[in-house]
């Protein structure tokens, strides 16, 4: 079956690619059968809004022997990010780090520790230089030197820094790393900056978010690996298939604004009834994410903040996430200008045309004809009842 | 439809114009054909619409259709979307009391702002303190609330001239065209409405760009949020003034430095704050500090002073009748 279907695409599709050996090493999918991993596979390449085609070229690239070492670093963070990867179904967090890539340094997953741990992550950057994929969560603190995060005797910044130089790409998972997020929020005793302010010569890719959806991450690494490049990134290097609709725009409870009925307090009749939350404080209209869309769990709709009837704090937004109160009203970021709304001078009719001023003239000019006709056969019918015949015809001016 | 309120109010001034230079009178302010302006009841409410603060989300829309027990409207133009789900009003109506509109110029990158920006418009009764349409009907079906100075409309007592709907220097009055038993419909402040102790827009308004109040203070509010500087924190009251509701915490945008409907066209009880010019939101701004109904009033009251006018019309038209008809007989039977 995969392999008729993958027939069928291939001559619908420029680039085609042939399935290759995938489960040519034992665990390559993950405990998962052929069919459902290419399957897998073909829904990474959906939510990276590419080509189904592609998602073959996924299955093989993430299938191939040789697996990119990744490097992860945390700093200023709550191990939220590493949770939601815990949580993630195609693939797994085990497929990912024991098939896909080979996480050589994570200091939650490990299985090493202390001076073990930190050997494979000084061969790694040395052997593997140039290759492996730098992972960042957690802010950075600058201030006084940095010596509010330090793992190893090595200030965090300091560690960023090195694995910075020989990685291939760097990734700022969550809005600590991509912004600054909690720790950066007034009054920043520690004076916690993002990994982009700390790496201004490098690319940092930014997946905002507290924590992001994991497929925003899963589907960027993968990306990566499958043509070795980045996905789309936005003006503030978040990737597009990910950031680039605000969630108001998706969001499930969009009609209830657009028709005007807000909850008002939590556990009101409109609150009970699902309405929108913008006037609870909702931040969905200047929080560019895709949560909406996506979800969170794999459980479906229902498990992300406005789904509970929470309304949205922002937590993927500079500006917006740990730095708005909880309950004060979002700034409309309306992209398109409202077009659906009636201008203040509204066109209505289309003013006179040569046809309908035809009609009109030719209507008004028969009822004149008919008018004169039927005045004078009136006139003529009178005339042997009247003692003394009229000089003139009668005048049709009343018309 | 009827016609623009750009053009009414052409029409208007013209009409005034006219009848000014047939009675050779100087300018309209120099008195004797204009009557004594109303004065504005001293608990005169309103409504204060702050158009830097709407969203248009039109929540006031809906629930002003909810409470009055109105149709919704799909006009053509908007049926390649909306097939039923939204009710998209594009003006007031016999079924629309209050409209949201929407300025628009250029790229329409940011609200608020003249050049390539827009802004929203909330179309409503205006309580002028001197209407119009009070003015005109001929059997007092249009009224203004001696205490409250809501103007109302009493179908029972209407018969259906549609004069207030010409006169309106805002366009607000419509009539039910599409009805069999067509009324004339208006804002009335929800004062119609039982159970609504303030209006239903201003109730719902999510931000507080709708506010009700007595006229005086919403005066004094707009006030403070003109006297701030942009930027500046301002805690917007919901709803009204006058209950404990939670403000919203905004900040002040930039403002035009006036607050409409203060003197032009006599008064307005229901006020407007904006960031573009309030000609570019259908607002008249070209139209005199006192109403049109003192003018045409006073125009009426003097040529009707005493019955002289009437009389002596009268009188004349007698006497070329009577003479005609003598002269006429006396060719006919000679």
């Amino acid at each position: 079956m995969p392999e008729e279907r993958a027939g069928r695409e291939q001559e619908t599709y420029a680039r085609p690619e042939a399935i290759g050996d995938l489960d040519g090493h034992r665990g390559s999918l993950g405990g998962l059968k052929r069919r459902d991993f290419l399957k897998v596979c073909t829904g990474i390449a959906a939510t990276l809004g590419l080509s189904p085609a592609l998602g073959v070229r996924i299955a093989n690239a993430a299938t191939a022997p040789g697996r990119p070492p990744v490097i992860w670093l945390s700093g200023q963070a709550c191990t939220g990010c590493t949770e939601t990867l815990l949580r993630s179904y195609h693939p797994t967090l085990e497929t990912l780090i024991l098939d896909q890539i080979s996480l050589d340094y994570h200091e939650t997953l490990c299985a090493g520790s202390g001076a073990q741990a930190e050997a494979v992550k000084r061969q790694t950057m040395e052997e593997r230089r140039g290759e492996y994929l730098l992972v960042i969560d957690g802010a950075i603190p600058t201030k006084d030197g940095g010596v509010y995060c330090m793992v190893a005797g090595e200030t965090f910044l300091d560690s960023v820094r090195h694995a910075a130089e020989g990685a291939a790409a760097i990734i700022a998972i969550g809005s600590c790393s991509s912004w600054g997020g909690i720790p950066s929020s007034g009054p920043n005793p520690t004076g916690a900056r993002a990994a982009h302010e700390v790496l201004p010569d490098h690319t940092v890719v930014n997946i905002p978010g507290c924590p992001p959806s994991p497929y925003n991450f899963l589907s960027t690494v993968l990306h990566f690996l499958t043509f070795n490049s980045l996905p789309a990134l936005d003006s503030k290097n978040r990737p597009r298939f990910a950031y680039g609709r605000l969630i108001h725009e998706n969001c499930e409870r969009r009609p209830h604004f657009d028709a005007g009925r807000f909850a008002r307090e939590f556990g009101d009749v409109g609150h009970r009834q699902g309405w929108c939350l913008y006037h609870l404080g909702c931040k969905g209209p200047e929080t560019y994410a895709n949560c909406p869309s996506l979800g969170f769990n794999d459980a479906g709709e229902g498990s992300w903040p406005v789904g509970t009837g929470h309304p949205c704090f922002g937590c993927s937004e500079q500006g917006v996430g740990f730095t708005k109160s909880l309950h004060s009203l979002a700034t409309l970021e309306t992209v398109t200008p409202p077009t659906a709304f009636p201008r203040v001078v509204e066109d209505s009719g289309g003013g006179v045309t040569p046809a309908s001023a035809a009609i009109v003239a030719g209507v008004g000019g028969a009822a004149l004809g008919a008018g004169a006709v039927l005045a004078s056969r009136l006139a003529r019918h009178g005339q042997p009842l009247d003692e003394a015949p009229p000089a003139e015809p009668p005048k049709t001016d009343g018309l | 439809m009827s016609a623009t309120p750009l053009n009414r109010r052409q029409f208007l001034s013209a009409g005034a114009a006219g009848a000014a230079v047939a009675a050779a009178a100087p300018a309209a302010e120099a008195q004797g054909l204009v009557r004594e302006p109303r004065a504005m009841p001293l608990d005169a409410v309103g409504l204060l619409y702050d158009s830097t603060q709407c969203i248009g989300c039109r929540a006031c829309q809906v629930a002003c259709k909810q409470v009055n027990g109105m149709e919704a409207e799909m006009p053509a133009r908007y049926a390649g979307w909306n097939d039923g789900t939204w009710d998209t009003p594009t003006d007031l109506s016999g079924d629309t009391l209050t409209v949201i509109q929407v300025y628009q110029h250029g790229t329409m990158a940011v609200k608020d702002r003249e050049t390539d920006g827009y802004a929203f418009i909330k179309r409503q009764c205006m309580h002028c303190t001197d209407a119009s349409c009070v003015s005109v009907c001929p059997v007092s079906a249009m009224t203004k609330d001696p205490v409250t100075g809501i103007v109302s409309h009493h179908p029972d007592r209407c018969i259906g001239c549609r004069y207030c709907v010409l006169s309106c220097p805002f366009g607000v009055p419509r009539f039910q065209f599409d009805e069999a038993f067509g009324e004339v419909t208006k804002c009335q402040l929800c004062s119609n409405v039982p159970g609504q102790d303030i209006p239903a827009c201003a109730d719902v308004c999510p931000t507080g760009a709708n506010l009700y109040g007595r006229t005086s203070d919403l005066q004094a509010e707009a006030e403070r949020r003109l006297a701030k500087r942009p930027g500046e924190p301002h805690d917007y009251p919901r709803g009204t003034l006058y209950d404990d509701r939670e403000p919203n915490h905004a900040t002040i945008p930039v403002y035009r430095p006036e607050v409409y409907g203060e003197r032009i066209l006599g008064g307005t009880q229901c006020r407007v704050l904006a960031g573009v010019p309030f000609d570019d939101l259908g607002l008249p701004l070209d139209a005199p500090d006192f109403s049109y109904a003192a003018m045409t009033e006073g125009i009426q009251h003097t040529l009707y002073k005493y019955m002289i006018g009437p009389v002596a019309l009268l009188g004349g038209l007698l006497y070329f009748a009577r003479r005609n008809a003598v002269r006429h007989r006396s060719e006919d039977w000679d």
